[in-house]
């Protein structure tokens, strides 16, 4: 799987980096001269407690707010201002904290909406349905369905998603993102609000997508020991501010990240 | 014990073979796989299955040698079974949620060399005891995703094994010569398969299957119930129990028919209506699952579906059985059926996938009277067989229009049955087993010396229909210290016919009264809980509530009832009873792999509950180790309320 455009980046190579940004809401710093890097092929781990700006990092990242100050480097091209299409299309894809799914649809269609981008021919072709706008689709549907088979969620292909249990709603919005091709895929709290099973479920899903499509993966995540397991490099904010970054042996040994965490005596 | 087959080959390769030659172009096998149905002839089946027998050879399996099957019904593994066959290796399937020691158990016991598994979870589980399977060499599999890392120095895709084996057949006319002598060498009295019971009496003995009494007793049948190449069946039953090596595999390919593999586990039931088998087999607990869900379903329906659902059900109670059977059933009656066939029990069927169903059985356990006649009633020739994986399967079935709910049929073709003096019931049939795996003991056990095989199980002909009538096991059978008679499985049978209810274990050998411990149904009593505004977090919160304790207590003191009415049987009422903190389940032990309950280990395991239900306490502790899926132990507590019934009059007078 590959986006398009851009240049090739080898693996373990800078595919996107954060430089200097700061983001405000009126008075309310939600993140200050925050810099870091995601390498390609890396699970890259944004942690921290809440209110640390870890949404509102990722929310810069692919273009839903911009950042008063600081530059964004992806595949190579610098910028200040980009949208969350220009975002999707240079090949970053997301999920969200909320589950923000089509409700009413299936999950077949709601993942086939993951592939709105990729579909070439013009929307008077696609009411025809037929000869290249139908090939398309088939295509498409293809693609599709071994995303389906890739989560296992063959048993919920027609059940609109609105009955599906959180867990499964989940994993379709995962199947949403991946529809996309993305190069870099952005997950905001995967693992909120599930059990044991599930959690571990997703864990096994984030890793095989990264191994079998070799996807470059951020995350944000309150369940540290998730996060230990998964992430090759974690970067840690509080109030807005990075206190740590590195693997996430030494980060769980940082004084400072133990003390955002545990609380510290003033 | 080699007789006629009907002129049929003696191998089941020769079968497939011989079905090459005359269904070429027909479909052999279908498989769901991204969505839609891929198919497979059976030329190209044949195809395939030599180019994975090449392949296999040229990795080393030979004549005799012994190959685990562990996984879902998927082709792949189905054409496992075929290749080992093709070159006269032995097939073990083991039922794929094994957890890894019973895996081990049946790998190490059956000396395996060579094992086809489904994906990296059965990988993971046979190599986590690797190190105690010193005979296993080598382990192909058939989905390939995640295990892209493995070392592969023992490890193989067999998609891989058959791209070897084509190539190498094509190149190479030594090796295409060297398996064409291989198949003809192949005879009816080999071993095709072994197949490990699920051990409700302990650990599982390998029954071990030859070719020609395979193809016998699968002819038999076949015939009995005019099946050909143009049925088709839904393969969803566990690879390795004997019903679905016979049902489908034996049965498919010496009928032709074709054999349809789920996309998976969970999508079986949407995947029977797409595929609309012709041959159905469900045993009683997937059928009851089947009607809670529809149910269910009703109750959410508006008033008037409802309102006509429950009408038209009654005179499907009413003429539906006799229309089945072609019984004179009055014109109104008639009329009325026809009407509800195409408001009610049509889109019903359709909805279950029952529609093109012709025939339908049911085994494995007793069946409620009321779940056997509702299908019945709606149009499903559903009829009960019983067999034992020794018989290789069937030892009698129900004939069409024949059909009883309290007695499993008369003996079919060429099978001979009597009973002996202590009631048990022995049989002799074309398909019967050549002895237990390297077990000489055990089989010596179960034969008798003229040559019948014991079944375990109590039973009688009816005299009213003649057909054979199976109480219980025959060692489970048992009586109060006053005497009365005391068959668990009849109790618990009645029980189990509530939707609420989905399990019970019921207790009174050698004691002064009956009593019971339920598992309760979670989605029957869950959705009673969501109508109901009753609030709980968990299974073990809901068990114990006391309005679920009033509900069952509700449904316990009917079959009290219905107890009192039976002169044999009034005697062993409910007088107590708890229900169960946590659902009993395969994975420790409490059930077999076929869903059935393991008696002895439960008294051992909730003896303390076992207790406090005869010392009268009002409550009890209990303490049980749990094993999650992924082999994790756990430990789950809880305290256990237990409930007093009041026996039904008729039963105060027989103890009196």
């Amino acid at each position: 799987m590959r986006a398009t455009g851009g240049p090739d980046i080898a693996v373990g190579d800078v595919l996107l980096s954060v430089e200097n940004v700061s983001l405000a809401f009126g008075g309310v710093k939600a993140v200050s001269d925050v810099s870091f890097d995601i390498r390609k092929g890396e699970i890259r781990a944004i942690i921290g407690p809440n209110g640390a700006g870890k949404t509102s990092m990722l929310n810069v990242i692919n273009g839903f707010y911009q950042p008063q100050h600081g530059r964004i480097t992806f595949k190579g091209a610098t910028r200040s201002k980009m949208r969350p299409y220009e975002a999707a299309e240079g090949g970053i894809a997301r999920t969200f904290q909320n589950v923000a799914l089509f409700r009413g649809m299936t999950a077949l269609d709601n993942i086939m909406a993951g592939r709105t981008l990729k579909m070439r021919k013009n929307f008077v072709w696609q009411l025809l349905r037929h000869g290249p706008a139908l090939r398309e689709e088939v295509e498409h549907r293809h693609a599709v369905e071994a995303i389906i088979d890739f989560l296992k969620i063959q048993e919920i292909r027609r059940t609109p998603v609105g009955r599906l249990p959180y867990g499964l709603q989940k994993r379709v919005e995962l199947g949403r993102a991946l529809a996309m091709e993305p190069e870099l895929l952005l997950l905001d709290e995967p693992m909120a609000g599930m059990n044991l099973e599930e959690k571990e479920d997703m864990s096994r899903f984030i890793l095989d997508v990264n191994d079998h499509f070799g996807t470059t993966i951020a995350l944000i995540e309150h369940d540290m020991g998730v996060v230990m397991d998964l992430s090759d490099r974690v970067v840690v904010l509080d109030h807005g501010i990075k206190i740590a970054d590195g693997t996430p042996d030494e980060v769980r040994s940082d004084q400072k990240v133990i003390d955002a965490y545990l609380g510290v005596a003033h | 014990m080699a007789h006629d087959a009907g002129g049929l080959p003696n191998t089941f390769t020769k079968l497939l073979i011989r079905n090459a030659e005359l269904f070429g172009s027909r479909p052999a096998m279908r498989h769901k796989d991204l969505g839609i149905w891929q198919t497979w002839t059976w030329g190209e089946t044949l195809e395939n299955v030599r180019a994975y027998a090449a392949g296999l050879h040229r990795l080393g399996v030979n004549r005799g040698d012994t190959i685990a099957i562990v996984g879902a019904n998927r082709p792949k593994l189905y054409w496992s079974v075929m290749a080992a066959q093709m070159i006269g290796a032995i097939p073990v399937p083991v039922y794929a949620d094994a957890v890894a020691e019973e895996l081990r158990f049946v790998l190490a016991h059956a000396e395996v060399r060579f094992a086809a598994v489904e994906d990296q979870e059965q990988v993971d589980k046979i190599q986590s005891v690797q190190d105690r399977l010193p005979k296993l060499e080598r382990m192909i599999y058939d989905e390939t995703r995640g295990l892209r890392d493995y070392d592969h120095t023992r490890l193989n895709s067999i998609g891989s094994v058959i791209d070897d084996g084509r190539k190498t057949l094509a190149a190479d006319p030594a090796l295409r010569q060297w398996l064409d002598a291989e198949i003809e060498n192949g005879k009816g009295s080999d071993p095709s398969i072994i197949l490990y019971t699920s051990g409700t009496t302990g650990a599982s003995k390998g029954v071990v299957l030859t070719n020609e009494r395979s193809i016998a007793a699968a002819a038999d049948t076949v015939r009995f119930d005019h099946l050909g190449e143009n049925d088709v069946a839904l393969a969803y039953l566990p690879l390795a129990w004997v019903g679905d090596h016979y049902l489908n595999y034996a049965q498919g390919m010496v009928a032709g028919f074709c054999m349809a593999c789920p996309e998976n586990a969970d999508t079986a039931m949407s995947d029977l209506r797409e595929i609309g088998p012709t041959f159905y087999f469900a045993p009683p607990r997937t059928l009851e699952l089947l009607l809670t869900r529809v149910m269910i379903r009703m109750e959410d329906a508006g008033l008037l579906k409802r309102k006509i659902f429950h009408y038209f059900l009654g005179v499907a109670r009413r003429y539906g059985e006799a229309i089945l059977d072609r019984r004179p059933v009055p014109l109104p009656g008639r009329l009325l059926y026809w009407l509800g066939d195409i408001l009610v029990y049509g889109p019903l069927k359709n909805v279950l996938g029952f529609s093109r169903v012709r025939t339908a059985y049911t085994a494995g356990e007793a069946i409620g009277p009321d779940l056997f006649a509702f299908y019945r009633s709606i149009g499903l020739n559903l009829k009960q067989l019983y067999g034992q994986t020794e018989a290789f399967l069937y030892v009698t079935a129900q004939p069409d229009g024949a059909i009883f709910s309290d007695t499993v049929g008369p003996a079919c073709p060429n099978v001979d049955i009597k009973i002996n003096e202590n009631g048990e019931v022995l049989f002799k049939s074309p398909g019967m087993f050549t002895g237990y795996f390297k077990d000489d003991g055990k089989t010596a056990e179960v034969m008798t010396p003229d040559g019948y095989v014991k079944t375990g199980d109590a039973g009688f002909f009816d005299e009213k229909t003649g057909q054979l009538k199976i109480i219980d096991r025959a060692k489970d059978v048992g009586h109060l210290v006053n005497g009365a008679l005391f068959a668990p499985k009849y109790i618990e049978n009645k029980l189990k016919f509530y939707p609420n209810i989905r399990e019970v274990v019921a207790l009174g050998d050698k004691r002064e009264f009956v009593t019971a411990m339920i598992n309760i149904d979670l989605t029957a009593v869950g959705s009673w809980a969501e109508r109901n505004n009753v609030v709980y977090a968990s299974y073990q919160e809901l068990a114990g509530h006391p309005l679920v304790y009033e509900m069952i207590a509700k449904h316990v003191d009917e079959v009290n009832r219905s107890l009192a009415q039976d002169k044999m049987m009034a005697g062993a009422q409910i007088h107590r009873f708890l229900i169960l903190h946590k659902e009993l389940d395969a994975d420790d032990g409490e059930l077999t792999r076929t869903q059935k309950v393991r008696r002895g280990f439960i008294a051992e395991r909730y003896s303390p509950l076992i207790t406090a239900l005869y010392d009268g306490s009002k409550e009890a502790d209990i303490s049980t180790q749990v094993t999650f899926e992924d082999g994790r132990q756990g430990t789950i507590s809880a305290r256990v309320k237990i409930h007093d019934m009041q026996p039904a009059p008729a039963a105060l007078e027989k103890a009196a």
